[in-house]
């Protein structure tokens, strides 16, 4: 067995776990990256579609090009890349990080560092996930699982779809479905708006004429051996309309409903997760509350874009640096997801600098306001206008903001609503 | 060879297999068939895992005597063949006082049957037996005899003990037509294959009743059964020690909370009658019903928790196993209606098979080179990192995992592969690889073309489980 003693070890080779570990090493820590494919990207290596990139680069890139940016760099850097590589478990020792790899071409590699970033991203929900009821056919796939089949495999999963789900992934699979001349029936999506970005729902529904179900609900899948059809029907007032049930004859079922945090290493290490994200509780410097290891990305809340993946893991490596160098955060401001939102990433600001905190809506909203509030005493207003949960926000807090926090108490919560 | 079998045993379920590993101990050509791609596809391969504590049936009858034999027999067989089974205990949980009756009943009924040390809990004594147990509870039956195994990895062992004893397996054969050849039965499939035996042992499970008249013997129906189940994830908070049932009713033991072998948890059976032998479709209705039923008994069970849904079919055939000399037809043993307790029961089926076989005049000459032992097959999941490392330095192929989720290498895929098991399904049940949370999300296309390349299919020609269920319509 091998054992590396870098500073820090990353958790994952995808755009949060390589923008970490560049700024981990500008720091001039060393590091190591464990990834689980054969080099580096993750799950950008199978979006062949444009849009990445607009913030991070201002321009639009497909996925392995905006992967391949930041690769180029972590290629040509000191940063030890083990690909091929599978994390066995994390161990949470004080001072020192036991990180347990095996791969084909190295066997177990043992990693002790002083830091680690977690940046293992999510997975897709699954039909177990979602409780479809009905047969087993073969033929019901997630939507990235098509997506890799199509994209990196040059395999035709079916050639009658339905999507079940208004995730971006399942949008942007049922355009791609369409290109290779596969028809899509329909979309499905249970909640009453979208689930995906709204540039989705016009790139890949409208402009090829895919119908989108809002508002119901896949009651039965069907077929024996392969996928025969869907079952499907309206909700009214959150009930389901069996009388307006209906069926839709395809071949293949392709679900895109939600992603998780795949956070089982992190809770092996003892790392405390957020119910309302699936990822770990983080501090002001996107600090566990194991002390040492850091979460970026995906694995810490899903984002809607990776431009902000970047942005957020570049200040985890910077911060995990700092640590590093025995650096620790000023005091600090708890933060709680108040009304109409869904949660914010970090849960606590740190007092002396600036803090950006992301959340997410929790329904769709016409002519809303974002209210920073530090106990019901309102210090930041900003006028939204239209925001959906699909649609990742994001406020940039600082010093000026906790100005009068004396006089709030040393307890005080910092409240994001939006009203 | 002749080409003539002694003994054809038609069906490769649990039964048939441990009739036909059983048989495999003497100087006797066996061939075992299945109408699946591979075995343990039917009533095998979707049930509570559970091996029974010999208290829920009178022992009148002969499941409650096979049960009880078949019970005591699963030490050994671990042992011998290496499969997961835990002697976790069953408990049966009261929650009215009216329910305590049941119970008394049932311990009795144990106590007759020789159920080893069956007992009688208070609230206190159930509760610190079984602390995930609700509030609710009022008391109890402990059956510390009681045990999970996984159903489809113990046949996988036993029939992989009976081919290495020489049995012959043949998957894909359906049979269709039966003949008499002077004394011999010629068994035809529908495929055209044909296989001549002097013995046939129908453990046909779903479809006995349907080999039943081929053979021209005993006119019975086997009706389907389901049972409808949800399967939670390993992290799941529900996981009971053991295995908890409610008090049973009438036709059914009750929906129970099960903790797998591998560390998942599993709640249900529903018990419906259905009119089709491959209905296995699930319902929203009975799903939410199960999950509102096993929180009555553990309150964390939670919906968040799901990974899976899955229906299995019970063959019912009046209220006991109908194992037997044929009377109508010579040499057959009809092995019929094993529905539950069926699993625990196998290993003692398939001695009273053999029993029967020398009965009806079968020569019984014990094999010299007959080996009980499989040898231990590595698994990644259940290995340490020194351990791995020394697995990958032997087989680099260890080092690649495949499956992240349940912890599967490559090496083992390989290795079931070449064990013939090149469906996804017989795969998923031989390695649990795509079993895990992400149900086979990330690992699906990594299986596929490790299939590819040790087989030579090309992508439209991989099985999920046989027949026409192919995964993709082939290349762009």
């Amino acid at each position: 067995m091998t054992t590396l003693k870098p500073d820090a070890v990353v958790v994952g080779g995808g755009a949060a776990g390589m923008a970490a570990a560049l700024e981990l090493e500008k720091a001039g820590c060393s590091c190591v990256i464990v990834e689980r494919e054969e080099g580096l990207g993750g799950i950008l290596m199978q979006c062949a579609h444009a849009g990445f990139g607009l913030v991070e680069f201002d321009e639009e890139l497909t996925g392995p090009e905006f992967a391949e940016r930041f690769a180029e760099k972590v290629l040509a850097s000191k940063v030890t890349v083990l690909d091929g590589a599978t994390a066995l478990e994390l161990r949470d020792e004080g001072e020192r990080k036991v990180l347990d790899c095996c791969s084909a071409k190295r066997g177990v590699v043992r990693i002790e560092a002083r830091a680690v970033v977690l940046a293992m991203g999510c997975r897709e929900r699954n039909r177990g996930n979602v409780r479809i009821p009905g047969s087993r056919p073969a033929g019901v796939y997630t939507a990235g699982l098509a997506q890799r089949l199509v994209n990196i495999e040059g395999v035709v999963p079916g050639r009658r779809v339905v999507v079940i789900g208004s995730g971006d992934i399942g949008l942007i699979m049922a355009r791609r479905m369409s290109w290779i001349g596969a028809k899509v029936e329909a979309v499905v999506e249970i909640l009453p708006y979208p689930s995906g970005l709204t540039r989705n729902i016009v790139q890949c529904l409208e402009d090829f004429g895919i119908p989108l179900y809002l508002g119901h609900q896949t009651t039965r899948i069907f077929g024996k051996d392969r996928v025969e059809g869907v079952e499907i029907a309206p909700l009214e007032n959150g009930a389901l309309d069996l009388s307006r049930a209906r069926t839709i004859p395809c071949d293949t079922v392709l679900l895109s409903v939600g992603l998780v945090p795949e956070n089982e290493l992190s809770r092996g290490a003892g790392v405390e997760l957020n119910p309302a994200t699936g990822g770990p509780k983080v501090d002001s410097t996107l600090m566990t509350n194991v002390p040492g290891v850091f979460a970026c990305g995906n694995v810490l809340h899903v984002h809607d874009l990776v431009d902000w993946v970047a942005e957020e893991a570049r200040r985890a490596g910077a911060h995990a640096a700092a640590w590093l160098r025995g650096e620790r955060p000023g005091p600090e401001l708890r933060v709680k997801a108040g009304a109409n939102v869904r949660y914010v990433a970090p849960v606590k600001v740190d007092l002396s600098r600036k803090n950006r905190v992301y959340f997410r809506s929790l329904a769709v909203l016409h002519g809303a306001t974002l209210e920073a509030r530090i106990d019901r005493r309102v210090v930041r207003k900003i006028r939204k206008g239209h925001v959906q949960p699909s649609e990742m926000q994001s406020i940039e807090l600082g010093p000026e903001d906790f100005a009068d926090l004396a006089e709030a108490g040393s307890d005080a919560v910092l409240e994001i609503a939006l009203v | 060879m002749s080409g003539i079998s002694d003994v054809l045993v038609i069906g490769a379920g649990v039964s048939g297999a441990c009739v036909a590993r059983r048989l495999s101990a003497y100087e006797l050509d066996v061939v075992l068939v299945d109408r699946e791609p591979d075995v343990s596809f039917g009533t095998s391969k979707a049930n509570s895992g559970i091996v029974h504590g010999g208290f829920h049936h009178s022992g009148a009858k002969l499941k409650a005597r096979l049960e009880i034999q078949g019970n005591l027999m699963f030490d050994r067989l671990k042992r011998e063949l290496d499969f997961p089974f835990e002697r976790c205990g069953i408990v049966v949980a009261a929650l009215h006082d009216e329910e305590m009756r049941a119970i008394e009943q049932l311990h009795r009924q144990g106590l007759e049957n020789g159920a080893v040390g069956i007992e009688m809990c208070s609230r206190e004594r159930i509760l610190e037996l079984e602390p995930a147990l609700g509030p609710e509870v009022v008391g109890g039956l402990h059956a510390p005899g009681g045990g999970i195994v996984e159903p489809y990895r113990f046949v996988f062992a036993v029939v992989e003990s009976a081919l290495k004893n020489g049995v012959a397996l043949r998957t894909g054969f359906k049979a269709v037509r039966a003949e008499r050849v002077g004394e011999i039965w010629r068994v035809h499939a529908e495929d055209g294959r044909a296989i001549d035996a002097r013995w046939v042992v129908n453990a046909a499970g779903l479809y006995a009743d349907e080999v039943s008249a081929l053979f021209g013997a005993e006119d019975f129906a086997i009706k389907p059964r389901k049972g409808e189940y949800y399967l939670l994830d390993r992290a799941a908070r529900a996981k009971p020690r053991k295995v908890v049932f409610p008090v049973p009713s009438a036709n059914s033991k009750g929906m129970l909370v099960i903790p797998t072998v591998e560390g998942t948890v599993l709640v249900g059976p529903t018990a419906d009658d259905v009119g089709d032998k491959g209905d296995f479709g699930t319902t929203r209705e009975r799903l939410e019903r199960i999950l509102a039923s096993a929180r009555s008994l553990v309150p964390a069970v939670s919906e968040a928790d799901v990974i899976a849904s899955f229906a299995g079919l019970r063959p019912v055939s009046g209220d006991d196993f109908y194992i037997d000399l044929s009377a109508r037809a010579p040499n057959l043993v009809q092995v019929a209606g094993i529905q539950s307790p069926g699993l625990t029961a196998s290993p003692a089926i398939g001695e009273y098979v053999k029993d029967l076989l020398k009965k009806g005049g079968l020569r019984l000459v014990e094999k010299a080179s007959y080996d009980p032992f499989l040898e231990p097959k590595p698994r990644v999941r259940e290995t340490d990192a020194f351990g791995i490392d020394r697995l990958v330095a032997e087989d680099p192929a260890y080092g690649n995992i495949v499956c992240r989720c349940e912890r599967v290498s490559e090496a083992e895929i390989v290795a079931a592969i070449r064990a013939g098991h090149d469906t996804l399904d017989g795969i998923k049940y031989f390695t649990r690889a795509q079993m895990g949370r992400c149900q086979g999300g990330f690992c699906t296309y990594r299986i596929v073309k490790i299939i590819m390349r040790e087989t030579g299919k090309d992508w439209d020609e991989v099985t999920k489980r046989g027949g026409a269920s192919r995964l993709v319509e082939g290349e762009l």
